[in-house]
């Protein structure tokens, strides 16, 4: 056990510091890793390309005798002869290469004289070869009758010269199997001519006037003395002056096994499943700054790996027999992307504030145990494979074992440096977002990285409002769907590409189709090179009698169609070309230069390499496995005279179109009228003409069809030309697809009468209370927005009646009330009605900080949002008290607030703000409500509190105010009374919950308290401003005494401040600094469970009626848990820094953070379904209207979402001012009211009729 | 598997308009659907591998289409597949102990991907005799329930279904409906066993996966009522 631990610990420790240097030399690694990954993927150059591209190998002609049938070569000489070289051929192929041309050239003669009699000339030899065999007397007896195929041109004529000479239209003969749609296989044609279609010269266009072709013959033996023979007299009639052709190597061809569709299926399939298993494994890559940039380098992280270990392998000499796309996919599976994507969930996981050296260290030490593992686990399967002794399985374990070593090398090396500069990345982001909040903090704050710090200052992100979403698979398209569609084709410009694609293609054809030479070469570069090939041959029709007639048995029969014809021509052989003849005309032409160059050699290269298999599939002979040999070429010059040629000639050439020939006209010279015949040979300017008109046409339709689009989904859809001046067109919030809804200004209920920035804010759905900074508390009337009471902050009084500066607020404030009217005027000394309480003694305050203005927030919501201009927090000596805990929000909190406090009454009255000052901002209507009920109860209270107000709860009429110094008082929100107060213990309460009868307040100290309200008289429901209230909050009339008991208290709660309080379905639940949660169950506040689970200080809680209970904390995650059994069901890493709020629905998890971006997760599986960018400082306003809509809080305005698909419905701005302040807070209430902090207004908003109908 | 791929539905593709429609039966017969083509899609897939090696052979001329030679063989996978992709989660659910390992689809892919690659083992890798191949396979399918499923109800039903599979195997090749070309095993293969067992883990997997989405639809819906 010890010793696992130990290794576990060495192993860890070995990985932290590995994870230090990558991160620390990210750039050298990344290049000492490629390095690596080329120098073991250099051996793979030598290896053969997969595919079925034939294989050549090349013997001496000399001393040649087919290969033994037996294998007898050793695997020591392997690069002596390939394996395949066994036994004899299928065939050998002799090629007669025939080159001929007109000369002298006379201008008499016609287009046709070019082909029409070097052609006739192939029969004459053609009867020669068979002759020879009659010939040689000793070689007739030798050779058999059968064993030879022969092909020539002449075959289009069935070897027939009388039919050749009858054929009106050679070109039409020729191309009359040609097939009309695109043809990559070897054609007949090419077949006949033994040479690719451009060398032939049977054209009526070529310059170069000579013809060549050849005379392909096939044997199933090897007769060296025959070939020999053949040779020699061939070379002796037709003498080839100027040839310097080397015959002296015989090539042997191998033809690989051909891939089937069938065979094809398995492997198709298994690389479909290959690739979802990327896409799925890819998809959870989360919380990095480039999703996609990771993907890929897991991805190439795997690729690279495998060939690796191809190139190692064959390194040391293990050559793979494998076929490798076929392995390969499992191989994938079984590295698998898992080490990837744990590396990244760990790194990504741990505390975001730490360097990213250490985040990358502590990522990769956490996960090491487990990645050592399965390594281990993976490495034993593979060893037990390894003992099958079953050779393929053996290959591939050792295959598999290399590989999933180098896998690992670069996981630890590769992968994590990458993941290294991504998380730098994803922090200088970081940075740059929430720079302006911190840019006002004086320099001497510490910052951890401050070399970093200042490059951040000059960006600022443009848009403020962008919503990214998961892939489209969590997304569905819904009404309206035209809407839809046209944003879809908008957004992935679908109708532009598949117009350019489609454009490009009919090009593409077009030219493809081109006769004139480029599909020709084309055809024969492409299937040279592809590597797979065609899958089968097409069919090609086959003319009965062209091809010599086949046998049923492989035996090629030696003289196909016409056998019995071979005796009577002897007599035309042996007639010497003779050069000159009868001068006719005048040499008006140069005379064609028949050469032969080394690429005469070997033609048959430029040939498809599918023109022998498909030769010998017409007899039903496959090719695959194996091979063929070819012979030299024998190469054979005919010069013809023009006499001959004109003799040759058809009598309707004559009378044909084809002009005689004038070279001197330099250019294509086939102008004049055409003859039916032409037709056929697709004029080469007729098609370069249709194609630049169909390129005209395609531009064009393009054209046209970007018009339509434009008029069809303009970009600036649904955005009306209004409100210039308030956000820039850029500044738009717009979805996904860059669709900005319409914008609707609709005049909120403003509420003005807090002179500073309103911090707390509670309702029932009837009442609004709000608190401000100042320390008046208001009660509005939620639903028409009037003020029905004013508390106003009581320690102003002592305050002023001590006369510190305070005098500057005091004039505003009564500035502010005699706008109301006169009653107001006393003052100082107001009548004290209900309350014969006086106001407390100054002493009281001796020992205590001077916490007058002091305002929480809510504490569970907010902790740590700074108003921008925040200065650096100041350190009293009296907030000691404060300080103790050393989680930083609490005590900043308490320090600004405390600064704050301080500041009040020091010489800087300009602190408050000056605007919402005396009357003006005041509108009628409140003018009109309040004086009545101003008048008389709102200041007649004593000041009753000494702290200030840091929650606030409200339910029926009773509104619980939790202070600063410990004080707990419960106040009637129609009459501004204090119905009781309670103060035992001195800590202050940061929490409450007013539930039922039920007070629970938390405090600074960690200790909870629970407090049960009874009144003198049973609860009497009262009906109030003629609505009746929700049922489950009582009203309490004014006439009961309400009396506050503290029934029990939980001394130690928590070790540290509580910061979030929530309560719901008879279960409290406590979030404190101190990491933990803690379930107190109401009625008997008997702790049921303590939740550890969060790394960092609770920030935030949720828990609803069905006992779901969410938390966020300082360390971003967003844990969810089951109330009923204490357990944790899920853990999601939300946010960069604290979860600020967080909030639920019955279908999803909604928080916010302070990297300023809502969260929506999926409830049931954490899944992260989109996250929208909040404006800066608005991060934590969000409000749930229904289950469906959610509400955000911009500048200066609110934006409507839809919930289920991260939709921007529709962005609602509030007043007219252009510089609008952010919403801090937004409040929804039951009425579809939203209720939006901004600075010291609220407003009032009700949920545009928009979103009632869409809803 | 494409078809899988397809209908993954995202948590976010059934919308409330959707999940008010959809009933429990309605989500079941979905399933099943999928499950089935899922089915028959990897039966004609492997049944070509086996076809190509000649491991099977069909009564008329087999080679000529993989369709026309057995119709029955897919539909007849495409239903037992739905069977135990249904019978899983159902026998999970009866246990009460619902699965947790691995509920990824990634997970179910890798599943499927060594699924497919025991297959062509089986019918691509030249084995010196049967013993060994069988027991090859045999190991290789343990390590498929244990690298994606391990739960004992799992391991239970993949064995039922592997004897049940080859006892009706065994009756079918008896009876002469086809039979395969070097029978070891009474009439059959002997590795033909942990060929379903491999294939009860896999289609219970994905029955699985395709399950937790039904399951939180009608939490869903349960929350909403």
């Amino acid at each position: 056990m010890t010793l696992t631990e130990r290794l576990r610990e060495k192993i860890s420790q070995a990985f932290y510091n590995h994870g230090l240097l990558c991160a620390s030399y990210p750039i050298p690694i990344i290049l000492f890793t490629g390095l690596c990954i080329l120098a073991c993927c250099c051996p793979l150059l030598k290896l053969p390309l997969p595919g079925t591209g034939p294989v050549e190998f090349t013997t001496p002609v000399k001393d040649y005798s087919p290969p033994p049938v037996a294998s007898d070569h050793k695997p020591g000489e392997p690069s002596e002869r390939p394996e395949w070289y066994v036994g004899a051929p299928v065939a050998y192929i002799q090629q007669i290469f025939v080159k001929s041309s007109v000369s002298p050239w006379h201008k008499n003669l016609l287009a046709v004289d070019v082909f029409r009699s070097p052609l006739s000339r192939a029969f004459q030899l053609v009867e020669e070869i068979r002759n020879h065999v009659l010939r040689d007397r000793k070689l007739r007896n030798l050779l058999p009758e059968h064993g030879c195929l022969l092909l020539s041109p002449g075959n289009f004529w069935q070897n027939d010269r009388e039919r050749f000479h009858a054929d009106p239209d050679i070109i039409g003969t020729i191309h009359q199997h040609e097939p009309k749609t695109l043809q990559t296989s070897a054609t007949l044609k090419d077949l006949l001519f033994g040479v690719p279609g451009k060398y032939s010269g049977v054209s009526l266009y070529t310059r170069k006037r000579m013809v060549s072709y050849t005379i392909t013959l096939v044997f199933q033996r090897y007769h060296a003395k025959f070939l020999g023979s053949l040779r020699a007299r061939l070379m002796l009639l037709h003498p080839s002056p100027n040839c310097t052709l080397r015959a002296e190597s015989l090539v042997h061809v191998h033809f690989k096994e051909e891939i089937g569709i069938a065979e094809l299926i398995p492997l198709v399939t298994t690389y479909i499943i290959l690739f979802a298993y990327i896409y799925f494994s890819t998809r959870k890559i989360d919380m990095v700054k480039s999703k996609w940039g990771l993907a890929l380098a897991a991805v190439v992280t795997v690729l690279s790996s495998l060939l690796m270990s191809v190139g190692l392998c064959t390194l040391f000499g293990l050559t793979p027999t494998l076929n490798g796309g076929e392995i390969f996919p499992y191989l994938v599976v079984v590295i698998g992307l898992e080490n990837v994507l744990v590396l990244t969930k760990s790194v990504v996981s741990t505390p975001v504030d730490l360097e990213v050296k250490l985040r990358i260290a502590q990522g990769l030490s956490s996960e090491s145990w487990s990645i050592m593992k399965n390594m281990a686990t993976e490495l034993g399967i593979i060893l037990i494979g390894y003992f099958t002794l079953v050779p393929a399985i053996q290959e591939f374990c050792l295959f598999a074992v290399v590989g999933l070593v180098s896998d690992f090398f670069l996981q630890m090396l590769f992968f994590t440096t990458v993941l290294s500069i991504d998380i730098r990345r994803m922090e200088l982001a970081d940075l740059n977002k929430r720079l302006p909040s911190e840019a006002c903090l004086p320099p001497a704050k510490p910052v951890g990285r401050p070399a970093r710090f200042e490059r951040q200052l000059a960006v600022r992100p443009s848009t403020p409002h962008t919503i990214t979403l998961q892939p489209s698979s969590f997304r569905n398209l819904r009404l309206p769907k035209r809407l839809r569609v046209i944003y879809f084709l908008a957004r992935t410009r679908l109708a532009q590409r598949l117009i350019m694609a489609g454009t490009v293609v009919w090009i593409g054809i077009l030219v493809y189709t081109d006769p004139a030479g480029l599909r020709t070469y084309l055809a024969a570069q492409v299937t040279e090179q592809s590597p797979l090939g065609e899958g089968a041959l097409t069919p090609m029709p086959v003319p009965s009698g062209v091809l010599p007639a086949s046998h049923p048995d492989p035996a090629f029969s030696i003289f196909p169609a016409d056998a019995p014809k071979l005796s009577e021509n002897q007599t035309l052989l042996g007639e010497p070309p003779e050069p000159g003849g009868p001068a006719e005309g005048a040499q008006d032409s140069p005379v064609p230069e028949v050469t032969w160059g080394p690429e005469d050699e070997e033609l048959w290269r430029k040939l498809s390499f599918r023109h022998w298999p498909t030769l010998f599939s017409y007899y039903n002979i496959t090719l695959a496995k194996r091979y063929i040999s070819l012979l030299p070429v024998i190469p054979v010059t005919l010069r013809l005279n023009p006499r001959e040629a004109l003799e040759g000639r058809h009598p309707q050439d004559g009378r044909s179109a084809w002009p005689p020939r004038r070279p001197g006209l330099g250019g294509p010279w086939e102008a004049g009228p055409r003859a039916p015949g032409t037709a056929q040979a697709h004029g080469d300017v007729t098609l370069y003409k249709v194609a630049a008109l169909g390129l005209a046409a395609g531009m064009v339709l393009v054209l046209l069809l970007l018009c339509l689009y434009r008029v069809l989904c303009p970009r600036n859809y649904g955005q009306p030309g209004s409100g210039p001046g308030r956000r820039r067109r850029g500044e738009l919030p717009c979805d996904d697809y860059g669709y900005a809804p319409p914008e609707t200004e609709i005049v909120p209920l403003v509420l003005r009468g807090h002179l500073m920035d309103i911090e707390c804010l509670a309702s029932d759905g009837m009442l609004l209370v709000s608190c401000c900074l100042a320390g008046h508390v208001c009660v509005w009337d939620a639903q028409t927005g009037d003020c029905l009471t004013r508390i106003p902050r009581p320690g102003q009084r002592r305050d002023s009646g001590v006369g510190s500066a305070f005098e500057a607020q005091e004039s505003w404030e009564r500035l502010s009330d005699s706008g109301k009217g006169g009653p107001e005027e006393p003052g100082d000394s107001p009548p004290l009605r209900h309350r014969p309480r006086g106001p407390p003694p100054p002493a009281l305050f001796g020992d205590q900080p001077d916490l007058t203005c002091l305002i929480d927030t809510n504490f569970s919501a907010q902790p740590r949002l700074l108003e921008p201009a925040q200065p650096e927090p100041r350190h009293r000596a009296g907030c000691s008290r404060a300080r103790d805990g050393p989680g930083y929000d609490f005590s900043r909190l308490v320090q600004r607030v405390y600064q704050e406090d301080g500041l009040a009454p020091g010489p800087a009255p300009a602190l408050r703000p000056p605007s919402p000052g005396p009357g003006p901002p005041l509108t009628p209507e409140e003018d009109g409500v309040c004086p009545p009920e101003k008048g008389s109860p709102s200041l007649a209270w004593a000041p009753s509190a000494d702290g200030s107000i840091w929650s606030l709860e409200l339910q029926g009429s009773l509104i619980v105010v939790g202070r600063s110094s410990g004080r707990l008082e419960v106040w009637d929100a129609i009459e501004g009374t204090l119905r009781c107060s309670s103060e035992e213990v001195s800590s202050g309460i940061t929490a409450l919950v007013f539930l039922d009868k039920r007070i629970v307040a938390a405090r600074l100290n960690g200790s909870l308290d629970f407090f049960s309200l009874e009144t003198g008289t049973a609860l009497s429901p009262l009906q109030f401003r003629g609505r009746s209230s929700s049922p489950a909050s009582p009203v309490y009339s004014s006439s009961d005494t309400v009396t506050c008991r503290l029934t029990h208290t939980v001394p130690c709660a928590h070790q540290k401040p509580i910061t979030a309080l929530k309560a719901a379905a008879g279960r409290l639940v406590t979030g404190s600094q101190d990491h933990t949660l803690r379930v107190f169950r109401l009625e008997d506040s008997c702790c049921l469970f303590t939740l550890q689970g969060h790394s960092g200080a609770i920030t935030t809680v949720y828990i609803d009626q069905t006992m779901v209970l969410a938390s966020g904390g300082q360390d971003g995650a967003i844990c969810l848990w089951d109330v009923l059994t204490g357990s944790r069901v899920s853990h999601m890493f939300a946010h960069r820094g604290d979860v600020t709020s967080l909030t639920c629905t019955t279908s999803c998890v909604i928080s916010s953070g302070l990297d300023d971006l809502i969260s929506i997760w999926d409830r049931s599986t954490g899944i992260k379904l989109y996250s929208i960018q909040q404006d800066l400082g608005c991060g934590a306003s969000l409000g749930v209207i229904s289950d469906n809509l959610l509400v955000t809080g911009g500048q200066g305005c609110v934006s409507f979402w839809d919930l289920n698909y991260g939709d921007l419905l529709q962005t609602v701005y509030l007043g007219k001012n252009s510089e609008a302040q952010p919403t801090r807070q937004i409040l929804v209430l039951d009425n579809a009211a939203i209720v939006c902090n901004f600075g010291s207004e609220l407003s009032l908003v009700y949920v545009p009729s928009v979103l009632e109908k869409l809803d | 598997m494409a078809e899988g791929k397809t209908e993954s539905p995202g948590p976010k593709k059934r919308g409330p308009y959707i999940s008010s429609v959809t009933s429990r039966s309605v989500n079941l017969m979905i399933r099943g659907v999928v499950l089935f083509f899922i089915g028959v899609f990897l039966a004609l897939v492997l049944n070509l591998l086996q076809i190509q090696r000649n491991v099977t052979l069909f009564p008329p001329d087999v080679i000529a289409s993989i369709f026309s030679s057995a119709w029955w063989v897919p539909p007849c996978c495409g239903t037992a597949s739905a069977v135990i992709g249904l019978l899983y989660p159902c026998i999970d659910r009866h246990l009460g102990e619902p699965h947790k390992f691995k509920r990824e689809w990634s997970s179910v892919m890798r599943c499927v991907a060594v699924f497919v690659g025991i297959n062509h083992a089986s019918a691509k890798v030249d084995f010196d005799n049967n013993i060994q191949l069988s027991l090859t396979l045999a190991a290789l399918s343990i390590g498929l329930w244990w690298t994606f499923d391990r739960s004992r109800s799992g391991f239970g039903l993949g064995v039922g279904i592997a004897f049940l599979a080859t006892l009706v195997t065994q009756l079918l090749v008896y009876n002469g409906v086809y039979q395969y070309t070097s029978p070891d095993f009474l009439y059959v293969r002997s590795w033909l066993p942990c060929i379903f067992f491999a294939g009860g883990i896999t289609m219970g997997n994905i029955g699985r996966q395709l399950a937790m989405y039904e399951c939180k639809v009608i939490a869903e819906k349960s929350h909403q009522e």
